[in-house]
């Protein structure tokens, strides 16, 4: 079995989706439009001689100005019974930045597209839920993405006017001067005097 | 479909406020027995889980982000970090992926020394599996006696690089530092102790009975479920596929050493715990097969990158074909640092462990993606939870086996 077998296999049957085959290292890869990839997984995945049983990994990965469509999802699919791998590349432009969801082939995938969609913000059309995983739900921004600032910015930690707030309340409570001098110890007597 | 498993279809769920009515319980983030800081939300109608929903990233610090700013080199520290039970078996997954990206080829001995400490990695890993597996299903003494074999091998971990845990012992291109003969003498006599050990935990919980009527039938997990769910490792040889990146994919030296992959058949947490098991003596004998291989040689390859890699690849002089009269030009050094993308795996204790690099020709990973194999194993926790005991779930977690600083990355 040839290394671009099956590449050539899927390029025979999906002419028109298929716009790169690359090789790199000896591995195979197949960059594809976004459009039928739950059909060519499928595909994959069900059909008797090619077994690609094992959803190995799935990814996003970020362009940013080194390619004319912006976002890329790659599927690493593994066969067992064959022992054979194959690399797709989707391309996911982002202006219209979602994808069909491969969870009902692999129910694995759930997570993998979850934390795909947590990192780039790719949506996963079909996908059972569609919630951040690795992040706290209320995150702004999506980290993975190349433009996403990688210094904080001046703001305040999230809390920090509540936990600001009670300390003001707590005032009120300030019976031996604490808050005013803090190295005032308190309820200890000096005994050396 | 095990015998003790109800139909969830027959669970009444009332409307809130009825006689029926579910409940839900929080179990975690700070709970002992979800081996870090995993929280579990479960929906409950007496004791039998309708629902599970795992919550993760309580321990996410955006290892994948910040490898994006450093150099191939400087990652491998972070590994260490992923699963920090067995850190040696990520330094060799990580080195493997990156020597295949750039093309550099190990020597053999680091490639057998690599080995070697990746089964001690793997001992050691199982080894706290065991301990606190057992202990959460509650037998108390398993835990004291593996912890006496984990503390020998993390004490040959010390003096092989000076580290017990956070090792950093591989580097791309080899191993840091050539194994002494103190350090293999020490690995030799322990390995000819070690089945002996093996059978002393077994004597101890394998015929229980409280550890049987815990374990057996409990989790059940058919082979085409734990596929598409994408299980590796014992958890998935536990249901009787055969499938081990160290015989589909081998790496280093594991094509040149003779070894069995233990394969399970019922799928329940019985089975992953045999397929542990005999892991144990697996990972022994390649060790031994390691030390008395273990060729001559240097540990580190000649063209291994630096520490400190450049971002930019480094121009190289060259003397201009088309002129023959003297004139040098610089001419930049792409080969090393080529384009493209690999996909690289490896079996560590948990499972399959990949490294996908994206390089865009420079010394630093434009995208490196790590598909740790307790993320997938936690999202197939309610596959494995609803619908059995709650004290199930304990043994459930247990039997998959996760490292939540591996799943959070």
């Amino acid at each position: 079995m040839g290394l671009l077998e099956i590449a050539t296999l899927i390029q025979d049957r999906y002419p028109d989706q298929v716009i790169e085959v690359v090789t790199c290292r000896e591995q195979a890869g197949v960059i594809l439009h976004k459009e039928k990839i739950l059909e060519i997984c499928r595909w994959l995945h069900d059909d008797p001689v090619l077994q690609f049983n094992h959803l190995a990994d799935l990814c996003g990965v970020d362009y940013l100005h080194k390619k004319d469509v912006r976002f890329e999802v790659v599927y690493n699919l593994y066969s067992i019974p064959t022992k054979r791998r194959i690399r797709l590349r989707a391309q996911v432009p982002e202006d219209d930045c979602w994808i069909d969801s491969v969870t009902p082939v692999w129910i694995g995938a759930n997570w993998h597209e979850r934390e795909c969609y947590d990192l780039f913000g790719i949506k996963f059309k079909g996908h059972p839920d569609m919630r951040r995983i690795l992040l706290p739900e209320d995150w702004e921004g999506h980290p993975l993405r190349k433009d996403y600032p990688l210094d904080g910015g001046r703001r305040n930690w999230r809390g920090y006017d509540e936990v600001k707030e009670k300390a003001r309340r707590l005032r009120e409570y300030d019976f031996y001067g604490m808050y005013e001098d803090p190295t005032k110890k308190i309820g200890l007597k000096d005994v050396s005097k | 479909m095990s015998a003790n498993k109800p139909d969830l279809k027959l669970i009444k769920n009332d409307t809130p406020g009825g006689e029926n009515e579910a409940y839900t319980v929080a179990m975690g983030p700070q709970h002992p027995a979800t081996h870090g800081v995993l929280k579990l939300d479960l929906e409950l109608d007496g004791e039998t889980v309708i629902k599970c929903r795992p919550t993760v990233g309580f321990l996410h610090r955006g290892v994948e982000k910040l490898a994006e700013n450093m150099s191939y080199a400087q990652v491998l520290p972070l590994t260490d970090r992923l699963d920090y039970i067995a850190s040696m078996a990520n330094n060799v997954a990580y080195s493997i992926a990156v020597e295949t990206l750039l093309g550099i080829e190990t020597p053999l001995r680091a490639k057998y020394i690599r080995t070697m400490v990746m089964e001690m990695a793997r001992l050691t890993g199982h080894l706290l599996w065991l301990a606190t597996h057992a202990l959460d299903i509650g037998a108390m003494t398993v835990f004291l006696y593996c912890f006496r074999e984990r503390e020998n091998l993390l004490d040959m971990f010390e003096e092989l690089c000076g580290a017990r845990l956070t090792t950093t012992y591989t580097c791309i291109g080899g191993v840091r530092q050539d194994v002494t003969g103190h350090f293999l003498e020490t690995l030799y006599a322990f390995t000819e102790e070690f089945p002996s050990r093996v059978k002393e935990y077994e004597t101890l919980i394998d015929q229980n009975r409280i550890w049987l009527k815990r374990t057996k039938g409990i989790g059940v997990i058919t082979a085409e479920q734990a596929v598409s769910l994408g299980l590796t490792g014992p958890s998935l040889r536990g249901s009787g596929v055969d499938y081990d990146v160290r015989k589909h994919m081998p790496y280093d030296a594991y094509p040149f050493v003779e070894f069995e992959v233990p394969i399970g058949s019922e799928g329940d947490v019985y089975d992953r715990y045999r397929c542990r098991m005999e892991e144990f003596l697996q990972s022994n004998s390649i060790i031994r097969q390691c030390i008395e291989q273990l060729p001559a040689g240097p540990v580190r390859a000649e063209d291994a990158p630096d520490l400190v890699m450049e971002y930019n690849p480094a121009k190289k002089v060259a003397a201009d074909a088309t002129f023959s009269s003297g004139i040098i030009k610089l001419m930049e050094d792409r080969d090393r640092y080529m384009q493209g993308d690999v996909y690289v795996a490896a079996e560590v204790p948990k499972g399959e462990l990949g490294f996908y690099f994206v390089s865009d020709g420079h010394g630093r990973p434009y995208r490196m993606h790590i598909r740790s194999p307790s993320y997938i194993h936690i999202g197939a926790l309610p596959y494995l939870c609803e619908g059995y005991m709650v004290a199930d779930v304990i043994a459930n977690i247990g039997s998959l086996d996760v490292v939540l600083g591996e799943c959070d990355r």
